[in-house]
């Protein structure tokens, strides 16, 4: 395990240095991405994971909706999270669920084309807030939601007897 | 290549596209263990998925491992038309990936 997490971080400091150089504009390949944000997605604290996304400071926004997302989970391992937000120039949403091991699930990097909604189906251990956080024309907003990720229910079986 | 992961529907709603996909892929978040050997089933996840239209770049979404085992996506796009085509590629942290293509209905 050791030794993947040496070759994964050397191969991420790679691409990490590729990204810059990309962002700089030396290099244009095709479809080439940022590096996946190794950081973000293991910082295991929300303070560590805000940081690392840019999320600190980001000023709670109500136009940011969380969307037909349940307040108490039936499946702690296939939470529906819908995000509707009408901010202008949105170019990034970060889905964070605060009490997760990891608390960054999700990221979606979006053009302007693209309507400020997304989908998706996360994994959460117990109780949890859902933090949206957005990032539009340089500022960063967010909401919160609080989920009951992982809700226990004791079924009584109830046997019939049928009487002749 | 004929991997065949993913399920894509593509449709024209309010002058808007509205992408929504399903892709079949474990997603295993590296913590839980194998109920038969009792070893943890290494992590394994998509890490990236990007969504082309018309061979240009729409959304790309970075998902790590809180997201479900065969995960959902779905997203909306203004500028496109009915009959464009609509690309969605993944990669996981194997290296494996998959793409298929879908023409807006």
């Amino acid at each position: 395990m050791s030794m993947k997490r040496r070759t994964f971080l050397k191969g991420s400091l790679m691409t990490g240095a590729l990204g810059v150089a990309v962002g700089a504009g030396l290099l244009k390949p095709k479809t080439v991405l940022a590096a996946w944000p190794e950081a973000a997605f293991s910082a295991d604290t929300m303070d560590a994971a805000m940081s690392a996304i840019g999320g600190n400071g980001a000023a709670e926004s109500d136009q940011i909706k969380f969307v037909k997302t349940p307040e108490i989970a039936e499946n702690g391992n296939v939470v529906p999270i819908n995000i509707e937000s009408s901010i202008a120039g949105i170019e990034k949403i970060s889905v964070l669920v605060n009490n997760n091991p990891s608390p960054l699930a999700c990221q979606y990097h979006l053009t302007s084309n693209c309507d400020g909604y997304v989908a998706a189906r996360i994994k959460m251990r117990k109780t949890s807030d859902v933090t949206a956080i957005v990032k539009a024309g340089g500022k960063t907003f967010m909401a919160k939601k609080t989920d009951q990720g992982h809700h226990r229910r004791m079924w009584r079986l109830i046997s019939y007897v049928i009487v002749r | 290549m004929a991997k065949k992961t993913i399920k894509i529907r593509a449709k024209m709603s309010g002058g808007k596209a509205a992408v929504k996909a399903l892709v079949k892929h474990p997603m295993h978040t590296g913590l839980a263990k194998d109920k038969k050997t009792g070893e943890k089933i290494p992590a394994h996840f998509i890490k990236d998925i990007i969504c082309e239209h018309n061979g240009a770049k729409v959304m790309h979404a970075e998902w790590g491992v809180a997201v479900s085992k065969n995960p959902y996506l779905s997203f909306r796009f203004s500028g496109a038309n009915k009959g464009d085509t609509i690309k969605i590629s993944w990669t996981d942290n194997k290296g494996d990936s998959d793409s298929a293509e879908a023409k807006i209905g």
